[in-house]
């Protein structure tokens, strides 16, 4: 997987609420194999026509947001079903950082098993960026993954959260079912334990 | 004294294998997959490992199967779409070289998997179940830790059959009272969404309490878990009782007649203790709740059936204002119609939500007082519970109805399979979400039970069920 650390990049701003994994891949794209076919599936019914034309009005056909790497959203982005292919055309399309007030939980696993990172800022704040990329198009975001920290276009700081094992995978690139596989033992250890107790299962 | 836990963290705690910051490597009893689950296989494949736990792993063909009973006769070759069949038979190919049981097209077990898991007994109290698909959630109901996973958490339960995780907070939802006459479980499960909004749950587990909660049964507890999701919940669940155990007695992957009595036993420990904290409550009362529909684009948007769709003008914020606008033009409705009002062009009986027997036979019931005037559909969750249907003359009473019959599967609920709308057309559904374009480009969904959709299909628009007069 792709290490991340610093990201320097064109942020895109979603200015809606509720755009959920359907919005994102459309059930019937979800039978495409993992791969560059996803960039095109990313919020497909929004960005085209029946035909297949563009659709010049939506943000993300419009310059320079289609080169964005960073997607600024509103409350509850990426809910509903868990759907993984949501997260794939996300990255697929380019984005490596999305950053709303509130973002679905099974979504947020999915992003950080895919190199992607979920930020969660409070409503205010993420209001304030959603402005000032709105006002300047092609304003640049730097996200800080070892910091933490975000700088906006007018240099601004905003901290988020991340916890320490989820940054430390997402830094190195680690394939979190390499990492697990050293865990072989304790699962061993636990399973025998377990399974003496809850026999019926 | 130890501190008292909830349900939640009873079953959270026997699992831990081990911990990291504040990650905990879960241990997963069972694991549940379909069609979709191909990228796990994927990745399992890419990263050259094997599935660790193979009869762990249960595998349901469900979202990709047609329910054209025609086209289903010819088994694979009745699915038209190449890309389609595809993934039907490469859920087929993964099960058999990995040794995984496989419920595909065909077998007497079939069905929508967690319509066709429960009957199958693999959902037990105390364990932690994961599937590949959100709505896992329904499998709460038996007093389990079931969630939902990416692909990628797939792969890894597949690997490991265990999980990293985080603890989500515990959120109790009590509801007490009598249901009103036509008020059923969706109705209960899309007051509460109503009430605490699709972010509602988010980062918690809901455990639903309550003496209503207590007198519905397995199938209604299903219905209510099911949409946990939908208020964003981690998971949902019920505490296991009298009604589950009755349930589950004597199915195939239940414990057998030498385990019963020390199953039973632990089980009945699982229950929250009664000083448990929870981070979050919610209160209920079952007598206020009314048939529910939905009108917007989300399943927070409902309202009871003596509603009228909401007027954008009268909303708190621009952002709300601008919102609401924009979801009642995808809708094609206007401001202030009385939701009764509202013409629909097809009906939808199924899903996990709503394709049980117990559903149909209350669709059945409704659409035997008249005859549908729009396409009309009624797709069983399971093969067995078409089966047990039909033994009853339940598709009898359907198709005299003029409603059609269908094979199981998740159909129109997800529209994967090629059963979907066309852009505009309005349905009322008994499933769990109506985000724009679930069912199909630009299909409009209107959620709610299945005796109102069955009302709703003999009258051509949505209407109050209590309100149908007979003969009507
Ligand atoms: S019926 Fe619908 S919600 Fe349920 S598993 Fe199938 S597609 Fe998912």
């Amino acid at each position: 997987m792709e290490p991340f650390t610093t990201l320097r990049a064109i942020a895109a701003p979603l200015d809606e609420i509720n755009v959920d994994t359907n919005q994102l891949c459309p059930s019937r794209f979800n039978k495409l194999p993992y791969g560059e076919a996803y960039a095109r599936v990313l919020l497909h019914d929004r960005r085209f026509n029946a035909d297949g034309s563009e659709k010049p009005d939506f943000i993300l056909n419009q310059e320079p947001f289609r080169r964005a790497r960073i997607l600024i959203a509103g409350r509850n982005f990426g809910i509903g079903s868990s759907r993984e292919s949501a997260v794939f055309a996300l990255r697929a399309f380019g984005i490596r950082a999305v950053i709303a007030p509130s973002i679905g939980d099974i979504l947020t696993n999915n992003c950080f098993r895919n190199g992607l990172l979920p930020i969660v800022l409070p409503p205010e704040q993420t209001e304030r960026l959603m402005r000032q990329v709105l006002q300047q198009p092609g304003a640049v975001l730097t996200v800080d993954l070892p910091a933490a920290s975000i700088i906006g276009p007018d240099g601004a700081l905003y901290r988020f959260e991340i916890k320490a094992l989820r940054k430390r995978r997402l830094e190195k690139g680690l394939d979190e079912i390499a990492v697990s596989l050293e865990y072989r033992q304790a699962f061993d250890a636990f399973e025998e334990a377990y399974k003496r107790e809850v026999p019926w299962v | 004294m130890n501190k008292p836990r909830t349900l939640f963290d009873k079953i959270w705690d026997r699992h831990v294998i081990a911990r990291v910051d504040d990650e905990v490597l879960l241990y997963v009893d069972r694991c549940i997959i379909h069609e979709g689950s191909n990228h796990a296989f994927e990745t399992l494949r890419r990263a050259r490992v094997s599935v660790r736990r193979p009869k762990q792993i249960f595998a349901f063909a469900d979202h990709y199967v047609p329910t054209d009973p025609a086209r289903r006769a010819q088994g694979l070759d009745g699915i038209a779409d190449k890309a389609v069949r595809g993934m039907v038979e490469l859920l087929q190919r993964n099960t058999r070289e990995h040794g995984i049981a496989l419920f595909g097209l065909g077998h007497e077990r079939q069905g929508i998997l967690h319509v066709a898991g429960p009957e199958l007994g693999l959902c037990l109290p105390g364990i932690v179940l994961t599937g590949s698909d959100s709505h896992t959630s329904t499998h709460g109901a038996f007093g389990c830790l079931a969630f939902g996973i990416g692909a990628s958490e797939a792969a890894h339960v597949l690997a490991m059959q265990a999980l990293w995780q985080r603890r989500p907070a515990n959120l109790r939802i009590t509801i007490d009272g009598p249901l009103g006459f036509g008020v059923t479980a969706k109705d209960v499960i899309m007051a509460v969404i109503a009430r605490i909004g699709v972010g509602g749950a988010i980062g918690h587990v809901i455990e639903y309490a309550g003496e209503t909660i207590r007198r519905l049964s397995m199938t209604e507890r299903m219905t209510v878990c099911n949409m946990s999701i939908e208020a964003g919940g981690r998971a949902g669940m019920i505490a296991p009782d009298e009604t589950t155990c009755t349930y589950l007695a004597g199915r195939q992957y239940a414990p057998d007649a030498a385990a019963q009595e020390p199953a039973l036993a632990a089980w009945r420990e699982l229950a929250s203790d009664a000083d448990a904290a929870f981070e979050k409550e919610v209160s209920l009362d079952a007598r206020a709740i009314q048939p529910m529909v939905s009108w917007g684009t989300n399943p927070e948007q409902a309202l009871p059936i003596s509603g009228a769709v909401p007027d954008p003008a009268r909303e708190p914020s621009a952002e709300r204002r601008a919102e609401v606008a924009k979801v009642l033009a995808y809708m094609g409705l206007t401001p202030g119609t009385p939701l009764q009002e509202i013409r629909i062009d097809r009906v939808f009986i199924g899903s996990c939500t709503n394709g049980r027997i117990e559903d149909l036979r209350q669709a059945a019931a409704v659409a035997k007082r008249g005859r549908a005037v729009v396409p009309s559909w009624v797709v069983p969750g399971s093969a067995s519970v078409k089966r047990e249907a039909e033994a009853e003359g339940l598709d009898r009473v359907f198709e005299a109805a003029g409603f059609e019959w269908r094979e199981p599967g998740c159909s129109l609920c997800a529209a994967m399979n090629g059963d979907e709308l066309r852009p505009g057309e309005r349905c009322a559904s008994t499933s769990n979400r109506n985000f724009p374009g679930r069912q199909g480009p630009g299909g409009r969904t209107h959620l709610l039970s299945p005796p109102m959709a069955a009302a709703a299909a003999l009258q051509g628009r949505l209407v109050d069920v209590r309100r149908l007069g007979s003969g009507s």
